[in-house]
């Protein structure tokens, strides 16, 4: 991207008048105002002050990202507000303590406002019948098909139905069926049966993703959700619905069927898709990913991802990964080839070697491979990789770490105005090693034919190409999932991510071996984990000045870019 | 597939609109005006409506299969309607119902408005036709008919042959 990087500066939030209200008894003070799904401070819900409270308020139809509908009831409160004598001061009791005057009837926490004084009941035997009455109506005609169903372990159903479910079932009329794998869209399979019409996902399609698609057809228990005949649901984040779908209605294509979430593994990381970076779940079972799903992060993505970057991790899988250390073509160790390697690079005269890195790789293991640059005196630049950009997430900047790559120095703001250089130099004879990470340059600019001239070309990469095909040295290296490290996204946003699955075959993390190298040829020591080479080029970048392994937590920490 | 709505019905659909503050409030007038024309409202004239009112085809999709007085496909010449509310439900309309099904050869339990393969007739439950002291009560097309035995229904249906 060429565009001027900027940083996100949030203006501080204006101070908000605390109120006290009881919940269960317990006082509790909470703000007056708090940001609503767009952000825009409204009125502290009674739901909003039980979850300040420590107080689990069931709920289905209310997500704190969507508009509130208030049409589920499963949120049903009792409450009571001071009374107040025909003076319009409030009454005491003869203790002293203000008398409370109990509504008759309850009112759903999501969209009833607090107010000063207000006592809310969440566990009375009224709320508990409440809630159990709400539960039998909801499962009237659900088909019951928990074994086979994808949302089992995930699912709001099961879990109220736990705690406020009944055994067993007392309604003896016939139950109405309606339309089960019903193919909604490219990705997204919908089985009617289970909706509890909560209109999540409508309101996310509408008022989110804007794309008015879906809307409840039909009258009564006959109610489905369905687009208009002939008009498929295939925006970029139709995924999101199955994910905030609370029942087992909205299923992902691609992940129905395929495994209890029981065993699933979750691990933080990020989506490496666009520069946004999007937090993510990788869900992972004995090496296998099977999912990635949005984790929540509001200075990023929200609770929300693109369904283009949620199923781009099936390369990882490839059976034609690079498994091997090559050696001009022949199998060989790490540390022949990497001593082989670090011999070559010690040995060449300045201004002979250049690097093509990638925008893909950490910020650890660019500021590595800055480091051979100083010492070799390289020319080196990275690839740009664009694309269109959305309004919600979808960065037009299709590289993880383009800010990474920037502050690390491997490449100017205008990323590639190098690779004519090189390509260059190489022609005219000068450059006579090339190390590449992650790229085919010969779509680049750098042909095969050139490639051809180098006496030395070093290449680390993930997946086969002509790069690799021409290299003398194959250094197979990791999918982000199968490492640790960090990206700066478009924001300058530092967030660093977590290992799902076991790198394949002799591969290694990219920026384990660089460190080998580094350390061979430029003679400096330091951090073996992940943690002490992220705190070291923190000290060394001033842009990460400051920043630690851990101090990025699991959301991330912005830096001026 | 070609649908088209005649000049003058599109003139009166026009004036239509203007009697709301909101185009979207105009939806139902508009779908009863097409429905009166055509019949039953296709999805191509709920496409029309949708674009008329600039809204999406779902939200017009939605109206028109929450209400069962407007048809999604074409309904049989002679419309059998049998109220179902509290008066009638007492006074054996499910009896008469079932009556009108098993003689049309249609289905007593199906749910909805269904139609004789022959076009000739459909059959369907209604709520209240306001006419609770003479249950049970039906109307067939535009006729009103009060205290329907089986016999009266037989005469009905021989009526419209
Ligand atoms: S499909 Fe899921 S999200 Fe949509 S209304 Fe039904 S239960 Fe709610
Ligand atoms: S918006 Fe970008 S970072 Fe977010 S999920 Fe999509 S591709 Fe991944
Ligand atoms: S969560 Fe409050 S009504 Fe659904
Ligand atoms: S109940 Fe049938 S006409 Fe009123």
């Amino acid at each position: 991207m060429s565009a001027a990087p900027t940083t996100e500066v949030k203006p501080a939030p204006p101070a908000i008048e605390k109120i006290k209200v009881k919940v269960d008894g317990r006082e509790v003070e909470v703000p007056k105002l708090t940001p609503d799904w767009q952000g825009k401070f409204a009125p502290t819900t009674m739901l909003q002050a039980c979850d300040i409270a420590k107080k689990d308020v069931p709920h289905y139809c209310y997500h704190p990202k969507l508009p509130v509908a208030g049409n589920c009831r499963m949120c049903l409160v009792e409450f009571g507000t001071p009374a107040l004598g025909p003076d319009r001061k409030p009454v005491m009791n003869p203790d002293g303590t203000p008398k409370i005057a109990k509504s008759p009837r309850p009112a759903i926490g999501c969209a009833t406002p607090i107010s000063p004084g207000m006592e809310i009941y969440t566990s009375t035997p009224g709320v508990k019948q409440m809630r159990e009455g709400v539960l039998e109506s909801l499962l009237i005609n659900h088909p019951l098909d928990c074994p086979i169903c994808d949302q089992a372990g995930e699912c709001k159903l099961q879990e109220y139905s736990v705690d406020y479910g009944q055994s067993a079932s007392r309604f003896v009329e016939a139950k109405v069926h309606k339309p089960k794998a019903v193919d909604l869209g490219p990705r997204i399979m919908l089985d009617a049966e289970r909706c509890i019409l909560c209109t999540r996902c409508i309101r996310f399609t509408k008022d989110v993703a804007g794309d008015d698609a879906l809307g409840i057809v039909n009258r009564g228990s006959y109610n489905t959700i369905a687009t208009f005949p002939g008009l498929p649901f295939d925006n970029n984040y139709t995924l999101n619905t199955v994910d905030i779908c609370p029942v087992g209605a909205l299923t992902s294509k691609d992940f129905r069927f395929q495994m209890r979430v029981w065993f699933l593994k979750e691990t933080k990381s990020v989506c490496t898709s666009c520069a946004t970076g999007c937090n993510v779940l990788i869900s992972s079972r004995e090496e296998k990913i099977y999912r990635y799903t949005p984790r929540d992060n509001d200075a990023v993505n929200g609770p929300w991802m693109c369904d283009a970057g949620r199923l781009n991790f099936k390369w990882i899988h490839r059976a034609d990964r690079l498994k091997d250390v090559l050696v001009r073509g022949q199998k060989s160790s790490w540390t022949a080839a990497l001593s082989e390697i670090a011999d070559k690079l010690k040995q060449a005269p300045a201004g002979s070697v250049a690097i093509v890195a990638s925008a893909r790789q950490t910020n650890e293991e660019l500021w590595l491979i800055s480091k051979l640059k100083t010492k070799l005196g390289a020319l080196s630049d990275s690839v740009e990789r664009t694309g269109d950009a959305d309004k919600l997430l979808v960065s037009a900047d299709k590289n993880p770490n383009t800010n990474g790559a920037r502050l690390t120095g491997i490449c100017f703001s205008e990323m590639g105005i190098n690779l004519p250089k090189i390509a260059a130099g190489i022609a005219k004879g000068a450059i006579k090693t090339l190390i590449v990470f992650g790229e085919d340059v010969t779509k680049h600019g750098i042909s095969t034919e050139l490639l051809g001239k180098l006496d030395t070309l070093i290449v680390s990469d993930i997946l086969p190409n002509a790069t690799t095909s021409a290299a003398h040295y194959v250094l197979p290296g990791c999918a982000h999932a199968e490492k640790r490290g960090s990206f700066t996204n478009t924001k300058g946003r530092v967030q660093k991510f977590l290992q799902a699955v076991q790198p394949q075959g002799e591969a290694r993390a990219e920026w384990d071996f660089l460190h080998d190298l580094v350390y061979n040829v430029t003679g400096k020591n330091g951090f073996l984990t992940i943690e002490g080479l992220f705190n070291e080029m923190a000290k060394d970048v001033p842009a990460f000045n400051g920043l630690t392994w851990a101090g990025l937590g699991d959301t991330g920490v912005t830096v001026k870019i | 597939m070609s649908f088209t709505v005649p000049a003058n019905l599109e003139a009166e659909i026009d004036e239509l609109i203007t009697h709301y503050p909101v185009k979207r409030s105009a939806s139902l007038m508009l779908l009863h005006a097409l429905q009166e024309h055509f019949g039953h409202i296709s999805p191509e004239a709920t496409q029309w409506v949708a674009k008329k009112l600039g809204l999406q085809p779902i939200n017009v999709h939605e109206l028109v299969t929450f209400y069962p007085m407007f048809r999604q496909t074409a309904p049989g010449k002679h419309q059998i309607k049998v109220c179902r509310t509290l008066s009638c439900a007492l006074g054996g309309s499910h009896k008469l119902h079932e009556h009108f099904c098993t003689k049309l050869g249609l289905d007593p339990h199906a749910h909805g408005l269904q139609t004789t393969k022959d076009g000739k007739f459909s059959v369907e439950f209604v709520e209240c036709l306001a006419g609770c002291g003479m249950a049970p009560v039906m109307m067939c097309n535009e006729d009103f008919h009060e205290g329907v035995s089986n016999a009266k229904a037989d005469e009905i249906i021989g009526g419209c042959r």
